[in-house]
């Protein structure tokens, strides 16, 4: 936190493929009021992120109250996106969006733990918003571009560099190599 | 009795004594002498806004009030942006200084003000001593207009259809100003968003005409919709579905943490060279390792 108080969380662009690996929980401070964080494989210590991609599925998973489920698709993988009572509008946009659509999802990263001892890491949404292919693939663009500028740091000594290298192990050429296979995906069409 | 002054003042100089304005001040009380006798309007240098880089400092400048900001504080009688040439400045005139109003696109020199500083912005002070005089000829601001591009993530609270007090242009919280309580506000639009590139945030400001040219709608829309909906709140749910998620550039003034924009469109920078670029940096050292 800087000095003149309340600092906004930078939305991070991570891909599926990198978000789904990601397990590693940080939290700076003590205190019950610190923020929480995941480190992804290549390094980026995320509080927020901000992810574009089709709507594939949602179902109301709730219970007494609506509560939402979305499986949102890149050209990595699939994020995992929930709303709830507590997200209402982002839970407004989801139970009216008939997929497939192109979705803009703001939110913050969670992760469960099942009784096997696997790590899911879903995204709790903050705003969600149906955006056109335009956007979509500007942010397919975007997300390598971070991802790229991760990996280029991911062998230097930054401390989430550190934290990543020695948690995840992480092989930098996978990551390069979804980069790249994102970016021709663009092409291809 | 100037004379009188600048002689004491001379003679203290000539001993190297400083003098504080304070004990000056206290001096003349105990002696009845009012201070604008005391104090001779001192020519003070014309500087450039953006020359203003220390507080406490007694200026002159010449430029336009670029604009007029919400006032929220009862010793201010006006607050705003100040441009010339060089760029802008923040301007506070006190309800004490008993000067005339100043007029939002006019030129004026503002002599005798004070700089302050206050976590690294400078603004400057119209005060007792201080004077406005107009200007006729138009005088260009040069604006140092910040560029921003990235995503819109959150529009705030406060956004969308809003009313203003129509004394003091503030924006009604509940229907009531902060200052003049309970009164019939006046329909304005604007946005305070938050952009993000994925590295650093910045809070953005549209006025009315900026979010009308931007989203299409139009304060006379926007009023039709909140009474077709009895809800103000749709106005925001339409704005917040045009922008947030999208990548936008924009362009504006700098101020405080945020840019007071006056061009903003989709960011449409083609992405064929960019993922070139990429692909060629990401590409290199695999080769290499290879």
């Amino acid at each position: 936190m800087a000095e003149n108080g309340f600092v906004r969380e930078v939305a991070h662009r991570i891909f599926a493929a990198e978000l789904k690996e990601s397990n590693l929980q940080a939290k700076d401070g003590n205190d019950q009021y610190s923020p929480q964080y995941l480190i992804t494989p290549t390094g980026a210590k995320c509080n927020r992120v901000f992810i574009v991609g089709t709507l594939t599925e949602k179902e109301d998973v709730g219970t007494d109250s609506e509560f939402w489920r979305g499986r949102i698709v890149d050209p990595t993988g699939a994020f995992f996106v929930t709303a709830g009572q507590y997200q209402p509008e982002a839970a407004q946009v989801l139970a009216k969006t008939a997929p497939p659509e192109f979705i803009a999802v703001i939110g913050k990263p969670t992760t469960f733990t099942t009784k096997e001892g696997n790590v899911l890491t879903s995204i709790r949404a903050e705003s969600m918003h149906v955006v056109d292919a335009a956007t979509r693939d500007r942010w397919v663009v975007d997300a390598a571009m971070h991802t790229a500028k991760r990996l280029e740091k991911l062998a230097g000594s930054e401390p989430n560099a550190v934290k990543a290298r020695e948690h995840y192990n992480t092989n930098a050429d996978a990551y390069r190599a979804m980069v790249a296979q994102a970016l021709e995906s663009m092409r291809a069409r | 009795m100037k004379q009188i002054a600048k002689q004491i003042e001379a003679r203290f100089m000539e001993l190297g004594i400083k003098v504080e304005t304070s004990e000056i001040e206290s001096f003349l009380k105990k002696h009845n002498v009012p201070k604008s006798e005391f104090f001779a309007p001192r020519e003070t240098p014309l500087v450039k806004v953006s020359d203003v880089k220390e507080d406490g400092k007694w200026v002159t400048v010449r430029g336009k009030v670029v604009q007029l900001w919400e006032v929220n504080q009862e010793s201010i009688s006006q607050v705003g942006l100040f441009g010339d040439e060089s760029g802008t400045i923040k301007f506070t005139k006190w309800v004490k200084a008993a000067l005339p109003t100043v007029e939002e696109g006019k030129n004026y020199i503002f002599k005798n003000v004070a700089t302050s500083e206050w976590q690294g912005q400078f603004s400057i002070k119209l005060n007792k001593t201080s004077e406005i005089i107009p200007v006729a000829e138009e005088i260009e601001v040069g604006s140092t207009p910040t560029e921003f591009s990235g995503a819109i993530v959150d529009i705030q609270s406060g956004s969308g259809l809003i009313k203003r007090c129509p004394e003091c242009n503030r924006a009604l919280v509940k229907g009531a100003c902060g200052e003049h309580g309970k009164v019939e506000g006046i329909y304005d639009l604007r946005v305070k968003a938050v952009m993000d590139d994925g590295e650093k945030v910045q809070d953005i400001l549209l006025n009315r005409e900026v979010t009308e040219a931007l989203t299409g709608i139009t304060l006379e829309k926007a009023k039709e919709m909140a009474t077709e909906a009895l809800d103000q709140a749709v106005v925001l749910d339409m704005i917040k579905s045009k922008l947030v998620g999208r990548y936008f550039v924009v362009s504006g003034a700098k101020l405080d943490r945020f840019i007071l924009v006056d061009s903003i469109k989709p960011d449409v920078k083609p992405i064929e060279e960019e993922i070139k670029r990429i692909l060629a940096a990401s590409a290199a050292p695999i080769a290499q390792e290879a």
